[in-house]
């Protein structure tokens, strides 16, 4: 019985460690699949590895945007004024942390209503700088009234929020330009006005942030540029695209000579709606009581009372520098910004009214080429108010060419003569970018995805990142009053002013008198 | 008692297609998460914006909240893999098999194939109602009624484990 039952158990114990065996083998038996998922795993990094190795060898752009200090926390603060408060004057104090409360009202609505539009929470994760606004001035009562209440909502409530001390509202900026409270102003006025607030501003010692163009005409421009020199104001005029990510990258692609010699320059503006086209509203409550005209006309030709004229300003060269100083200064100073052009060497244009038929003066179809004979390139600008077909910023070079926008592309030339060896050994696709620059991207180098950068072109990517989107008129705003606490130079300064004024009336006046017209670099004049 | 537990006396060749179906999918979830996990700049929020018909507005405001954002993306990468993982070393394949199923439910509910609809996301093919995501839901579905990782796979060792 005994070595029956024994022998009964030995069977039963190799059995079980026969299926143990087993067992092991069918359990563990994908696992060289892993083995095989690995090596696939690791050839395609290296391979992948290799490949941007060998593209950083070919374009290595590593610069990054400067990174502004923050406002002074503990300092005293700055003590600002704002002169003009109509759609571009909300803006910039609204970017300067002084929003309209109603506008607050609007932002939490639009969050309520969907959820995706973080407008509001985006705006309440801006920086605070540091200032306080102690007047404001607008010929128009109603937008006065509306300063006052947008300068003294410093906690960036609702309208039914705490506001703090109310700014005071000047009749005249002559007046507000005067007070001893006031360290720094805004200018947000029609462009006639911009030149000749900015110099009586800077004779005073206060500090400028004026919206573009720097001026409305060509003497201006220079006694502007000798006032704010000798006063050593700090100065920064309004082309908030100086704080867009890309052009910096922009610029160190043109300094490392990726794009070989540049020839041409295409540029343009495509707005398709009547407000693009600054057919702006009419406010109910304007009127010849609630507008003090006379400040409006100013140094321009006299007219007779016209609310059209008052809100829609910029239709009429008597109060406007048109496409040019409105829209192609953007442009310019943009390139100007990325390549140092200066000023152009001479400049033609054409261009008329074909569509906005309501009395305007200046054209809505516009195109201006200037001509850079010491760069050897051209610059074409092409605008039209009635067609919103989009037309990259493209500067073209003999061995690539690059396409601006908040992202940067860039793609090989076919031809190329820098590229040609790495074409020809299949390194260099001249179909797909030989770089491409997306802003928030968080790894070192540019190259996305496709999908990435299907993506990103559409909109879809980092967008709402980390739930953030800096707005560029803030930064510009922080800059210029970081640079009046260091006592140094914004990067939109006077020089930059010049040459971006400059520019502009050249091709306003090639375009009305119908030629080309030259700038004599020796005597600093348009001829 | 779950599906998986019964094993199934199959055929070889119906045990080298279903284990091989099941390998197959497990390399392309693995692929798919580890690929993402290797990217700092990944995120399902382009994916997510693009999604359209009935139920993109619960999609869309997925996307706008960071905090929920920085979550999906985590459950995503991880997910991916950890499921292709499993179904790869036949471990907590059940398990791995019902997660896949509803990620890739998700996946074709945020960008169904309906027939008024078009993409921003470029599509490697054309599709009406049915896509590759549906097709995969089911192969996910047969695996999980024709179960194989107690005949290959560590579930087969755990089960054992734990009848000794």
């Amino acid at each position: 019985m005994t070595k029956k039952n024994s022998s009964k158990v030995t069977t039963s114990n190799t059995q079980t460690q026969k299926i143990a065996r087993r067992d092991l083998i069918k359990g563990l038996a994908a696992v060289p699949v892993l083995g095989a998922f690995s090596y696939a795993w690791l050839r395609k990094n290296n391979i992948d590895e290799t490949f941007r190795k060998q593209m950083r060898e070919v374009v290595n752009l590593t610069s990054q945007p400067v990174e502004l200090a923050p406002a002074v926390k503990d300092g005293k603060p700055i003590r600002l004024g704002i002169i003009g408060f109509g759609i571009r004057g909300k803006q910039l104090l609204r970017a300067a942390g002084f929003p309209e409360p109603e506008w607050i009202d609007e932002q939490k609505k639009a969050h309520t209503e969907n959820r995706q539009n973080t407008n509001y929470q985006n705006y309440m994760e801006q920086e605070q700088l540091n200032i306080e606004v102690n007047g404001v001035c607008d010929i128009f009562s109603v937008y006065s009234r509306a300063a006052v209440v947008a300068g003294s909502n410093q906690y960036r409530e609702g309208t039914k929020g705490k506001m703090g001390k109310e700014p005071k509202q000047y009749k005249t900026y002559l007046e507000l330009l005067d007070a001893p409270d006031i360290d720094a102003v805004i200018i947000a006025t029609p462009d006639h006005w911009h030149a000749p607030m900015a110099i009586e501003a800077a004779k005073r010692g206060k500090h400028v942030y004026c919206e573009k163009p720097v001026s409305w005409t060509v003497p201006e421009t220079y006694e502007l540029v000798k006032v704010v020199k000798e006063k050593g104001v700090v100065f920064q005029l309004g082309h908030q695209g100086r704080q867009t990510e890309s052009y910096t990258k922009a610029r160190e692609a043109i300094e490392k000579n990726v794009l070989g010699k540049v020839n041409l320059i295409e540029v343009c503006t495509n707005r398709n709606d009547p407000n693009g086209a600054w057919v702006y509203d009419i406010h109910p409550e304007a009127n010849a009581a609630t507008i003090d005209w006379s400040q409006f006309i100013g140094q321009a030709p006299f007219h007779e009372f016209s609310l059209e004229r008052f809100f829609r300003w910029r239709c009429w060269w008597d109060y406007s520098t048109g496409l040019n100083g409105d829209l192609l200064t953007h442009e310019y100073d943009a390139l100007n910004q990325i390549m140092n052009l200066g000023i152009p060497g001479s400049v033609a244009s054409s261009g008329g009214i074909y569509f906005f038929k309501d009395g305007r003066t200046v054209p809505d179809v516009l195109q201006v080429v200037m001509e850079f004979p010491k760069h050897d390139l051209s610059f074409l600008y092409s605008a039209t108010l009635a067609s919103g077909r989009s037309r990259g910023k493209v500067i073209m070079g003999h061995d690539a060419s690059m396409e601006i926008s908040d992202r940067l592309v860039i793609h090989a030339e076919p031809e190329s003569t820098q590229y040609r060896k790495k074409i020809e050994e299949g390194l260099i696709d001249t179909n797909t970018p030989l770089y491409a620059f997306t802003p928030g991207k968080k790894g070192a180098d540019g190259f996305a995805t496709a999908t990435e950068q299907y993506f990103a072109s559409r909109g879809l990517l980092y967008t709402y990142r980390n739930g953030k989107r800096v707005d560029t008129t803030h930064l510009h705003i922080k800059e210029w009053l970081n640079c009046i606490r260091a006592g140094i130079q914004p990067s939109c300064n006077i020089d930059q002013a010049f040459e971006e004024g400059i520019s502009a009336h050249m091709s306003t006046k090639a375009f009305l008198e119908n030629r080309r017209v030259f700038w004599d670099a020796e005597k600093q004049v348009i001829v | 008692m779950s599906v998986q537990s019964n094993v199934k006396n199959y055929f070889n060749l119906q045990t080298f297609f279903l284990v091989s179906l099941r390998l197959l999918l497990g390399w392309y979830f693995l692929y798919e998460g580890l690929v993402k996990i290797a990217n700092p700049d990944w995120s399902a929020f382009g994916y997510l914006m693009d999604s359209q018909g009935p139920l993109a507005g619960f999609f869309h405001s997925l996307a706008g909240n960071a905090n929920t954002m920085a979550t999906i993306d985590f459950l995503n990468k991880w997910g991916l893999a950890l499921i292709g993982l499993g179904l790869i070393l036949g471990l907590f394949t059940g398990m791995a098999l019902i997660f896949g199923m509803m990620l890739l439910i998700l996946y074709y509910c945020s960008h169904p194939p309906l027939a008024s609809i078009s993409y921003i996301m470029p599509q490697e093919g054309s599709y009406l109602w049915v896509n590759k995501t549906l097709i995969e839901i089911f192969a996910m579905a047969v695996l999980l009624v024709f179960p194989t990782s107690q005949i290959f796979g560590m579930d087969r060792l755990i089960s054992k484990w734990f009848k000794n």
